[in-house]
């Protein structure tokens, strides 16, 4: 069973690697791998669509995966060169940056380790997607 | 001789003369002013709070590390082009902060730019949209605040580039783009536009990042709300008008969601200063959010700026 959602999340970065060369294309398609994971769950807390775990269980592969990768792709000189919206701050706090997506990672796990139904997910998704916002907030500038 | 230096003299004395009254802060009051205050209503603490919650106080005036956001000794400097703006300590305490101050005293600094000794405020602090609040509205946020935690600690003071360093001369600037008038109600329109233009346009001085400015640092009126430079460096605040750049393509849903949220259509997050704001909004009610939605759908399209080329 999770093997399938491993695969299904492997096979999306891998067709995401394939088409991005640059470490900037690479983390701006991970960025928009997390809003497509992210559009059926908001559909669900506000239920305009029905609950499924299959689902849900789709979307935190989708973020584990990213996740992982994620943090690895701004190597220095990746602050310009093509459009991005990455903040000067994820170079000068490195440590800060990194700890933030640790964060993320840590909650992607716990996610997947207690969502079992509606009301595991109703309780633990809208604090899962605080973490967007939070990070975006002190590394990343709209442009 | 003589008669070249006198008039040159005369000219300059006169000139150093009028800079000193029309900027004097007495001279904006009395021009645009309005110190008499009179309450028609008890406080209300509750509109107190949806007030500071929808003019985002917290976002530069909350102790950096405070999750709570409502130690209000003062927050993160504000780099900008003008230099560094140190946000002061509004908590209740006396001495660093507004303890001691009387109601039309708070009053008068937010709908007037004006500190209780009577220096000119800059206007990094947006009295230039906070002037629209309605002074019963100003009254009931005084008396929230009031009711927050009092922490010590003065801010320093504000590192400018000269000529903004000369303080006064904010006096002349408010001659020229403070009108002081409260936002009156346009009777041609519901009640939730109404309630959306108020909030958008006074209290949640979104115009103020939105908007281009000129090159004195006003906001460009028939530009505003078209998208702005981020003031505070690299990056732009997007066009909010109903142009093809800015929320045409968003529905009043949308945008409920993004000042609750934080999440774009596209389920992307938004980032930067706009983050922060976000954590504002959330706290307001859904009626009001519905309201500041309404009030930017019906903003007429406006062509945002081009982008500066990556």
């Amino acid at each position: 069973m999770i093997h399938r959602y491993v695969l299904a999340g492997s096979a999306l970065l891998l067709a995401t690697a394939v088409l991005a060369a640059s470490p900037i294309a690479e983390r701006q398609a991970i960025m928009k791998s997390f809003g497509g994971a992210t559009k059926p769950l908001a559909a669900m807390m506000k239920g305009e669509k029905p609950f499924s775990l299959d689902e849900v269980k789709k979307s935190l592969a989708v973020y584990a995966e990213g996740n992982a990768k994620f943090v690895t792709l701004f190597p220095a000189g990746s602050d310009k060169g093509e459009k991005t919206e990455a903040s000067p701050k994820i170079w000068s706090d490195a440590a800060g940056f990194k700890a933030a997506n640790e964060k993320f990672k840590t909650e992607i796990a716990a996610a997947v380790a207690s969502i079992k139904d509606e009301a595991s997910f109703k309780a633990t998704i809208p604090a899962l997607l605080k973490n967007c916002g939070a990070c975006h907030e002190a590394y990343r500038l709209k442009d | 001789m003589r008669r070249l230096i006198s008039p040159l003299f005369i000219a300059a004395v006169l000139g150093t003369a009028a800079f000193f009254i029309t900027t004097h802060p007495k001279a904006y009051s009395a021009l645009r002013g309005d110190n008499a205050f009179s309450p028609t209503r008890a406080r209300d603490l509750e509109n107190g709070k949806t007030l500071f919650n929808a003019g985002g106080c917290a976002s530069c005036h909350a102790k950096p590390d405070d999750e709570s956001r409502t130690t209000l000794s003062g927050g993160k400097p504000l780099v900008t082009p003008f230099g560094i703006f140190n946000p002061p300590n509004i908590s209740p305490d006396p001495k660093d902060g507004i303890g001691q101050w009387t109601e039309a005293q708070f009053i008068r600094a937010m709908r007037e730019g004006v500190s209780p000794e009577g220096k000119h405020y800059y206007p990094a602090f947006p009295y230039t949209s906070y002037r629209g609040l309605s002074p019963d509205d100003v009254a009931d946020l005084f008396a929230h605040l009031k009711t927050l935690p009092a922490a010590e600690g003065k801010a320093l003071v504000h590192d400018l580039a000269f000529p903004y360093s000369i303080r006064q001369g904010v006096g002349l600037w408010k001659l020229l783009y403070l009108n002081g008038t409260v936002m009156a109600a346009d009777a041609t329109q519901s009640l939730e536009w109404n309630r959306g233009r108020y909030l958008v346009e006074t209290a949640g001085h979104c115009a103020e990042c939105h908007s281009p400015r000129n090159a004195l640092g006003a906001i460009i009126s028939d530009k505003r709300f078209s998208g702005g430079p981020n003031p505070e460096g690299k990056g732009r605040a997007p066009n909010l008008t109903q142009d093809k750049t800015g929320l045409a393509a968003w529905s009043e849903d949308d945008i409920v969601t993004l000042l609750k949220d934080g999440f774009t259509p596209e389920f992307d997050s938004v980032g930067g200063s706009m983050a922060e704001v976000v954590r504002n909004t959330a706290a307001l009610s859904d009626q009001d959010r519905q309201a500041m939605a309404i009030y930017l759908k019906s903003l007429a399209p406006i062509e945002g700026e081009a982008r500066a080329p990556k």
